[in-house]
């Protein structure tokens, strides 16, 4: 019950934050914040201490951290099902986390309809907390489209110059990708009838199920494109500059902290799963696609001249790594990809902070017309430094981790990409250093006058700081949570793990084209 | 009595000749008046054609269709006519062609 | 004995400290903090060393478990033997010095404070590369000096030069360092761990010598060696990184950072020794780098640069040494580097702090009586560099000369080049000593040097003269080496080979029988004097290669050439949109007129179905 009171808390927030305005138009933060922690503490509160001693199946509901499920269209199988295991309460911890991040970046920002602004940033929150708890496919569905509409919204009302543009665009590329898994989900749903006789779409029921080659590749692809719109992988990457760079800042924060994770995540939890044949079969496609988005998001990310799209196309690079580690499929890959979705959570939330901070102060966004801001704000400029460097992959922060681990999984299963996506790792050293270069180093212009960072704003980065270093130098607390989850998944699907690969090395090695 | 005393072809025959003016003035003709009028023109022609084959079943039901259709006729009349005064004030015309605010 | 983990954590602390600090510490606090937390963790070193001296038991201690995933379960912890002991002793003994000499060097710099931070943080970045127990630690270190040395290299950040130097440093080691991290991929998937020690036996016992996956991973590890000493194809950073303050340059560019590759090596020598190809290509390439950075370095103006490829020059000979094997005259050369090179930085930056931040050698000159102590310890430094007799240079140079002689097959060539690489160096050494201390005068220093910078000039004389008498506890960790056998001839070319280069420069630069001006102002000569001081022009050849390239590619692309494809669905959308509003013309007859065929055409269609 406690997640559906989650949830709940969340949208509730959302309604008081929105009305309180009229009280006081400083009042809807505080009202977003109080409903943020609120749940972040109920939610903590309610996690079971025990957890399953055995390999988690996860196809039985007694395996789940926390299960719930409520008839809501018997007729067609469809139930209020959400359930909790350590991958989902780590993501919503981090969603939770990053939502505080955002209502602090944008705590002095918004002057136009508050109420609103911090309504639909909760209600986002919502959204997506919902996406990491749904195990009914339906219902999955409706939070997957729940979490769209109040995001637009933030784009489309308190986005920046061009915001029409990039609100439409992200809303035609998610929800068009959308449709498309909302056809495979009913095509599953009627395979699981046809092979079951009874219609259902919960999650549970449809694991395992045996399809048609044929027409298991075709559902698969619904599914997956869907998510690697979201993720973003290359080539459906292009509505996230646009995106990134007109919405306001808590926008950005959201939208690279956890939405993108919300593809990775449906990968992870429902593409693969679903379908092992297929998916193993596409893997080769798939990683392809995250080795070239490695590349091709570096490359772009060097030319930028923009603040916020500079760090957009840094998320398409790093997020290659997440499709790398997952298609990848053993251990060690599937844990870097997990860990990338946490490290780059929080290190991109806070240079998108970053940006907004910028654009706030200096009024542009363009990096040309910036330069020497060290001089004048050196707390933002050490900020700067520190994620700009745990985003080229710095050894001691949570990103080095996610990538290292990524890389060493997929070295084991295809050297050659392993080689070329490790190319990635210098082109991210050329973009953020450039990007530091630019924007803080150089001559400043003596005429400019800015405040640096303030308490508020200091204390959001070092958390965040914090955050990376533990992630970098003790993350073990962060695998172990969803280490059960990972090994119950894999068993899932047959014939790939680490150990197989191991055993025959040169093999793997002579096959790979290295 | 009971039955139709002139051949039911003549009579389907002029309604459908009735028909087909009405449909010619409604595609051929500019003024909305006449526009309706021809409407008119075919609603009734159709409204012969039920009360013929009424008469010539012998059934109460061509007689029945033939008073909807005149209620019909009626309400359409005065919903279009309110059209017309609008039009007539709006666009100071009633040649329909004129008023093509819902060009594309 | 977890207590080890003190002498990387001092000089940790005390960055952390200092940047916390955000330059609000007073000066004097900044400094004290900032070098005696070196000092503390000397003291701490020196104390271990006695420890070792007296017993010589291997000290490893787990500080907890970085990550575990499944088998792959790399710690914090730290291995101790010899070779970390000779190493954590340069590092933080020079490393010391260095800072004591910085203290007035920066003393007036407003950014005092972030500078100590930094230099504390690459301390311990250091520390822990060498203390590391298995390579993935090591690569954090490896990584961290890194950083440090682009923060440093751009210190002065407001000229964009400066960035532009420490980005190239960062990212022309960054090449080396993706191609070692490939390196650690492969040694686990191959071998199952990256624990030095473990890794090392379990190669020994799986790899034949010759194999091609223990070539491969050598390779890799040396492309990351390669990069961090700056070593043919990856040492065109170190000449551009001189861009940072000099103590710097002395520390990270010539006693510690740039040696690194040299420690990897070492540290992981049984690998090479089952690959014998990349073996000999550790020979090459430090033979091709010593040769073509002894060139270059005769042709420089700038004071620092000279400096700058004579550490690349000397870094070569310990690869030579490397790749003949002779790993402890390797490391023995990296000792008595650091000491000399440290010297000769040292002085160079109390000439160029004391005349203006003047570079230009030619732009010296006569400080010889202005300047006695810089001219002493540079003297030192520059026979101990030309390996003249005594002076500590020339142990270890000889020692590593001797080895290429011995090696069968190729090793007369090695050693020949090497000697040739000597005479430069003995002519480079002495041209600048000779420009910049006798001869005319062209600036008055308007300062002389304090004792913060003289104590460690003074220290760092002695120990480049005495150095030589070290006496290194190597004896376990490597091989032990043959005794020398060569035939005394060899003994004294070795020996008069500097001596020789002493004399050429005196001639050319001192005495001008030989002036060099003559020889440069032929059309060949000067472009090949323009050749060597453009540094072979290999940068060109880069940038025109690679970074323009890259540049162009990336600015192509800059807009987005995927968005076309989604561009063209917009467009095509809009297309079909003109196309079909064209129907709707608003025209009431138009819509009743289609209605009326649409109609026909449909009952026409009903009624063909129907028969």
């Amino acid at each position: 019950m406690s997640m559906a009171v989650l949830i709940l808390l969340l949208l509730a927030g959302g309604v008081l934050a929105w009305q309180s305005e009229r009280i006081n138009p400083n009042l809807p933060r505080w009202v977003a914040l109080g409903s943020v922690v609120g749940s972040l503490v109920f939610l903590l509160l309610s996690i079971p201490a025990d957890q399953p001693v055995h390999l988690p199946n996860p196809g039985n509901p007694n395996d789940w951290m926390l299960y719930l499920k409520i008839d809501w269209i018997p007729r067609f199988g469809i139930a209020f099902e959400l359930a909790m295991d350590g991958l989902s309460l780590l993501l919503v911890v981090l969603t939770l986390l990053l939502g505080l991040i955002a209502i602090a970046s944008s705590w002095s920002e918004i002057d136009f309809k508050p109420g609103l602004f911090q309504a639909n940033l909760v209600w986002t929150l919502a959204g997506v907390c919902g996406v990491f708890l749904a195990v009914d496919l339906f219902l999955f569905f409706l939070f997957w489209e729940v979490m769209l509409i109040p995001m637009y919204l933030l784009i489309a009302i308190w986005g920046h110059e061009n915001k029409t543009y990039a609100a439409m665009k992200f809303f035609i590329f998610t929800q068009a990708s959308g449709l498309l898994m909302l056809v495979a989900i009913v095509v599953l749903a009627w395979q699981g009838l046809a092979s079951t006789g009874q219609l259902s779409f919960s999650y549970l029921d449809l694991l395992g199920l045996e399809l048609d080659p044929r027409l298991g590749y075709w559902t698969m692809l619904g599914f997956f494109l869907a998510f690697t719109v979201k993720l973003p992988a290359f080539p459906f990457h292009t509505w996230l500059p646009d995106a990134h760079t007109q919405a306001p800042t808590a926008g950005s924060v959201l939208l690279a902290g956890i939405l993108l994770k919300t593809g990775a995540y449906g990968l992870l939890r429902f593409c693969i799963p679903l379908f092992p044949e297929a998916s193993m079969e596409f893997a080769p496609i798939a990683m392809g696609l995250g080795a070239a988005g490695v590349i091709y998001g570096a490359i772009l990310a060097f030319a930028q001249s923009d603040f916020k799209r500079l760090v957009a196309y840094s998320s398409v690079s790093h997020m290659g790594f997440v499709l790398l580690g997952l298609y990848a499929w053993n251990q060690l890959a599937l844990q870097g990809a997990v860990m990338q979705m946490v490290a780059h959570g929080v290190s991109t939330a806070a240079l998108f902070m970053m940006a907004g901070a910028l654009q706030h102060r200096l009024h542009t966004r363009d990096m040309r017309r910036m330069g020497g801001l060290w001089h004048q704000a050196p707390r933002m400029g050490a900020c700067a430094m520190f994620f700009a460097v745990a985003s080229l992959g710095l050894p001691g922060l949570g990103n080095f981790v996610a990538e290292f681990l990524v890389l060493l999984g997929l070295f084991a299963v295809q050297p050659g990409l392993a080689v070329i996506a490790a190319l990635g790792l210098i082109t991210a050293a050329v973009y953020s250093l450039w990007m530091m270069q630019q924007a803080f180093q150089g001559t400043p212009d003596e005429q400019r006058k800015m405040p640096d960072f303030d308490t508020r704003e200091m204390l959001a980065m070092a958390a965040m700081m914090l955050a990376l270093i533990w992630l970098g130098l003790y993350p073990q607390p962060v695998l172990d949570l969803a280490q059960p989850v990972l090994d119950g998944l894999q068993q899932l699907v047959p014939g790939a793990d680490t150990v197989t690969a191991l055993e025959t090395p040169a093999n793997n090695l002579a096959g790979g084209g290295l | 009595m009971g039955g139709l005393q002139i051949p039911m072809e003549h009579v389907l025959v002029l309604a459908g000749l009735l028909f087909s003016c009405g449909l010619l003035g409604l595609m051929l003709r500019r003024n909305i008046i006449f526009m309706l009028m021809s409407l008119e023109v075919m609603l009734n022609a159709s409204a012969l054609a039920f009360v013929a084959a009424g008469a010539r079943w012998g059934e109460a039901d061509g007689q029945i269709i033939f008073l909807l259709i005149l209620s019909v006729a009626a309400a359409e009349v005065a919903v279009g006519l309110g059209l017309v005064l609008q039009i007539q004030r709006r666009f100071k015309t009633l040649d329909m062609d004129q008023a093509r605010r819902l060009r594309g | 004995m977890a207590s080890v983990a003190l002498i990387p954590l001092l000089p940790l602390a005390s960055a952390i400290l200092l940047l916390l600090s955000a330059g609000k510490m007073p000066r004097h606090i900044t400094a004290i903090l900032g070098a005696g937390s070196v000092g503390l963790s000397a003291v701490c070193v020196a104390l271990l060393a006695r420890a070792f001296l007296a017993d010589g038991d291997i000290v490893q201690a787990t500080l907890w478990t970085w990550m575990a995933v499944g088998d792959f379960t790399p710690r914090i912890a730290f291995y101790i033997d010899g070779l970390t002991i000779v190493m954590m002793s340069v590092i933080t003994g020079v490393g010391f010095l260095i800072h004591l000499y910085s203290i007035e060097f920066m003393w007036n710099d407003e950014s005092i404070c972030r500078y100590f931070a930094y230099m504390n943080l690459f301390v311990a970045a250091m520390l822990l590369l060498v203390m590391a127990d298995n390579l993935l630690l090591l690569y954090l270190g490896w990584e961290g000096v890194g950083l440090c040395s682009y923060l440093l290299v751009g210190f002065w950040y407001r000229d964009p030069n400066n960035g532009k130097a420490a980005r190239k440093a960062f990212v022309v080691t960054r090449i080396g360092d993706t191609a070692m991290i490939l390196g650690l991929f492969l040694l686990f998937t191959e071998l199952g761990t990256l624990d030095i020690q473990p890794l090392m036996a379990a190669a020994n016992s799986q790899w034949q010598i010759g194999e091609t996956l223990p070539i491969l991973a050598t390779a890799l590890l040396l492309g990351g060696a390669v990069g961090k000493s700056a070593q043919l194809p990856l040492h065109t950073w170190l000449p551009d990184a001189m861009a940072g303050p000099t103590p710097v340059s002395a520390l990270i560019h010539a006693a510690t950072m740039v040696t690194a590759g040299v420690y990897l090596i070492a540290r992981t020598y049984e690998l090479f020794l089952l690959a014998p190809p990349t073996q000999l290509a550790v020979a090459w390439i430090g033979l091709a780098t010593l040769l073509l950075a002894a060139f270059a370095a005769m042709a420089q103006n700038d004071i620092k640069r000279i400096l700058a490829y004579s550490t690349i020059s000397q870094i070569g000979y310990m690869f030579l040494a490397l790749g003949v094997g002779a790993y402890a005259s390797g490391i023995f050369h990296l000792v008595t580097h650091a000491f000399f090179k440290a010297l000769l930085f040292l002085a160079a930056g109390a000439v160029i702090h004391c005349l203006h931040h003047e570079h230009n050698i030619f732009r010296m000159g006569g400080l010889r009586t202005r300047l006695p102590v810089v001219f002493w310890s540079f003297l030192i430094g520059s026979a101990a560099l030309a390996a003249l007799p005594f002076s500590s240079g020339f142990y270890s140079k000889d020692a590593i000369l001797l080895s290429a002689w011995e090696l069968p097959g190729i090793g007369h060539w090695l050693w020949a080049g090497g000697l040739l690489g000597a005479l430069l160096t003995g002519i480079y050494s002495f041209r600048l000593v000779f420009v910049v201390f006798f001869g005319q005068a062209h600036r008055e220093p308007d300062r002389q040097p304090g004792w913060k910078m003289s104590v460690p000039l003074v220290l760092l004389c002695i120990l480049a003269l005495s150095g030589g008498m070290l006496v290194l506890p190597l004896a376990q960790v490597f091989p032990a080496a043959a005794p020398h056998e060569a035939s005394h001839i060899i003994e004294y070319i070795s020996i008069g080979t500097p001596l020789l280069g002493l004399l050429l420069a005196y001639l050319m630069f001192l005495g001008h029988q030989l002036p060099a001006d003559k020889l440069v102002s032929t059309a060949g000569g000067r472009s090949l004097r323009d050749f060597f001081q453009a540094g072979w022009r290999v940068d060109q050849l880069y940038d025109a290669l690679l970074v323009q390239p890259f540049t162009a590619l990336s600015h192509w692309w800059r807009n987005e050439p995927v968005d076309r494809i989604y561009n063209g669905v917009v467009t095509l959308s809009q297309w079909a949109h003109h196309k079909l509003t064209a129907s709707q013309t608003g025209e009431l007859r138009w819509y009743a007129t289609t209605m009326v065929f649409g109609l026909v055409l449909l009952l026409a269609i009903m009624l063909r179905n129907a028969t």
